[in-house]
């Protein structure tokens, strides 16, 4: 076994372990915790994969700034654990047989195609190169990202606006 | 390293992201199972421009995080709204719009 | 061959890690005493002044204290979450220490040259940022996991304002990265090389493109309230929240906050000498007319001995008299150490890169002790409607400035 094949197993065993925690915790913080160790663990295979840039800015961005949002609106919320309510009957009858079939059709695809492929050497300077990339063959799309932004930038506020403040009877209460 | 094993584990983390997305009734619990998928997607494509030896991959997964973080911020500001106005986050109990 | 190579800059690394570790545990403790010291003196106190002479030994008192103190978990936390947001808080704040390069030259230790930094990455700068931003996690959860009004009162607070001056945070140096054109900490620094008209250093701070004043001033600003040190320490203002995030932690899981806290702040005071004050450059060019500076570390080692011998032998009680004249001949034979010629040109770095640090960070204690508390609401309007904005103007000067140079 070469160093890189134990890193990629760590990893990869890290991130399982915490996608699948994120769906057996049942109070939303848990979970979020879990998602974060999976995104954290991306960011290490990233680096393996030579993009160093990416795996920063998965951590800076991903972790550091979508989950702290997650984590502060549970917060915020008070969010408790999770109801226990039956199944509804289209996720019974048909999620749980469409999820199966959508893993069992992503392995075969990529047992048939992609298989044979193995890493082409990327180029000396990758940061620099991706930024000669976004900023001239995709400098219109990132400019679009940028209205796009500002777009949710505007309704996030206008959505989260309060109109007239009701206080709260009966003291703080959690939400589930 | 042959690029397959990426991609599995890509594959892996899409279909807990599916299974959570199906299972989860919390709908904050719900918008994480998306952020898994997107972080599976985010793998493959590194996975992929590795294997091409292209740069296209990161910056697509660079415009995949971007529309991540305006997905987050309107959609928790939509459960917030949601949860003002429901005192809920079952999504079984926020079924107005159905028959 | 090639295998003994490997293995003795492993060996080399190892030791390296270990060394900064105990270095980066002493400076806090010592950072600690600093600021006492200094916020005494400021309020006309004296200080510590109890344990060991001037209270220099009074960083170890606190630390046995910590250890010897009652260990309590309140009832109804999130054990899991509660015992690791600490830890968590810690761990981060020290491991960003390993990107910092505190030189420029190669030391030799036992024949195998070594550069004075742990992990020279080609993305250092964007990695200390990443490692900060997950700080807020500590915060936030050892808030939120203490089942206490005030903790989450207090790491609400904390994760509002973090994620609100990081990208302060992070645009203000975007300007320095316009001019150098790299995220590697040691090439920022080579950047900065150099004299405008002979004399003054083109530290970014003072770059003949465009000066990064409006940047440092940006940086300085969010990283304090990043810190969440004063005047921006809402998450623990103690008038409304009794201690914020960690009211309901004590004894050591305490001084993991404390000592986390504190190793950020070592960090942002290294990076604000690294990006803005030319990091381990000597402010004086090495011209023949200025060639005595070489020797100042040798002098302000050997001014500092005397003081300390002359002080020491009339000191209050007999301790003293014996601690601090031993102390002063230490530094003087430090100070001998400094000037002969093997030594005086691998100290230089190391020298000037503390020396700002220093600075830096007696500036942070300054502005702690000088400044009223901001309320949450000045704060949050102050970070999107001043400091936000003034960022944004600055990335727009120099991109501008840039521009027009070539």
């Amino acid at each position: 076994m070469t160093p890189q094949l134990v890193i990629f197993l760590v990893l990869a065993a890290i991130a399982i372990a915490g996608a699948v925690n994120v769906i057996l915790q049942r109070h939303p913080i848990h979970s979020a915790i879990s998602l974060i160790s999976v995104m954290i663990a991306l960011a290490g295979l990233f680096l393996l994969l030579e993009s160093e840039f990416i795996a920063v800015v998965q951590i800076i961005v991903y972790a550091g700034a979508i989950m702290v949002l997650f984590v502060f609106v549970i917060m915020l919320l008070n969010a408790g654990a999770e109801e226990r309510t039956n199944m509804s009957r289209m996720a019974r009858y048909a999620g749980v047989p469409l999820a199966i079939f959508l893993l069992i059709e992503l392995a075969y695809q990529i047992g048939a195609a992609a298989l044979s492929m193995t890493p082409q050497p990327l180029a000396e300077d990758v940061t620099r190169r991706l930024s000669m990339l976004l900023f001239q063959d995709f400098v219109f799309p990132f400019e679009l990202t940028s209205i796009l932004i500002l777009i949710a930038i505007l309704g996030a506020l206008v959505l989260a606006q309060r109109g007239e403040s009701v206080p709260a009877k009966g003291g703080p209460k959690t939400i589930t | 390293m042959p690029i397959s094993y990426y991609l599995a584990l890509s594959a892996v983390l899409f279909g807990l992201g599916v299974i959570g997305f199906v299972f989860k009734r919390n709908i904050i619990t719900i918008f994480m199972s998306i952020e898994l998928m997107l972080n599976a997607v985010n793998l493959a494509f590194i996975a992929f421009g590795l294997a091409l030896g292209q740069l296209q991959g990161q910056v697509f997964v660079f415009f995949v995080i971007v529309v991540a973080a305006a997905e987050a911020a309107v959609g928790l500001a939509i459960v917030i709204v949601i949860a003002r106005n429901r005192q809920s986050l079952n999504v079984e109990r926020i079924n107005l719009l159905k028959l | 061959m090639n295998d003994t190579i490997a293995r003795s800059i492993l060996v080399v690394s190892l030791v390296k890690v270990v060394v900064l570790l105990f270095l980066v545990l002493t400076a806090v403790a010592y950072l600690v005493w600093f600021e006492r010291k200094v916020a005494a003196h400021i309020q006309g106190r004296w200080g510590p002044y109890r344990v060991g002479p001037h209270g220099l030994l009074q960083p170890l008192a606190d630390g046995v204290k910590f250890l010897l103190k009652e260990d309590a978990t309140p009832a109804g936390v999130d054990r899991f979450l509660y015992f690791s947001a600490p830890l968590l808080t810690m761990t981060l704040a020290i491991s960003a220490i390993a990107m910092i390069p505190f030189g420029p030259a190669s030391i030799h230790i036992f024949g195998i040259a070594t550069p004075l930094v742990i992990a020279n990455i080609s993305v250092g700068l964007l990695a200390i940022f990443a490692i900060t931003s997950v700080g807020v996690y500590g915060v936030a959860l050892g808030g939120w996991s203490s089942n206490s009004k005030y903790s989450l009162l207090g790491g609400l607070r904390s994760s509002a304002q973090m994620i609100s001056y990081e990208l302060s945070l992070t645009l203000s140096v975007v300007g320095i990265l316009l001019l150098a054109g790299t995220f590697n900490l040691s090439e920022l620094i080579m950047r900065q090389d150099g004299y405008t008209w002979g004399h003054l250093p083109k530290w970014n701070l003072l770059n003949p493109t465009f000066p990064q004043i409006l940047g440092f001033f940006c940086y300085f600003v969010a990283a304090i309230a990043e810190t969440n040190r004063a005047p921006f320490d809402l998450a623990e203002a103690e008038s409304e929240l009794v201690a914020g995030y960690h009211t309901e932690y004590s004894s050591f899981k305490f001084a993991m906050f404390f000592l986390g806290e504190y190793a950020s702040m070592i960090t942002v005071a290294c990076l604000a000498s690294i990006l803005f004050l030319g990091g381990w450059l000597s402010p004086f060019p090495q011209t023949p007319g200025l060639d005595w500076t070489r020797y100042l570390p040798a002098g302000v080692l050997a001014v500092a001995g005397v003081a300390l011998i002359i002080h020491g032998v009339r000191y209050i009680n007999v301790f003293g008299r014996i601690a601090l004249p031993v102390l002063g001949v230490i530094l003087g034979a430090l100070s001998f150490l400094c000037s002969q010629p093997g030594v005086i040109d691998d100290i230089q770095g190391p020298f000037w890169f503390l020396a700002k640090v220093l600075f830096v960070l007696f500036v942070y204690v300054w502005v702690r002790w000088t400044l009223p508390r901001f309320r949450y609401d000045q704060l949050m309007r102050f970070g999107w409607k001043v400091l936000f904005p003034v960022a944004l103007l600055n990335v727009i000067l120099t991109s501008l400035a840039v521009v027009m140079r070539k």
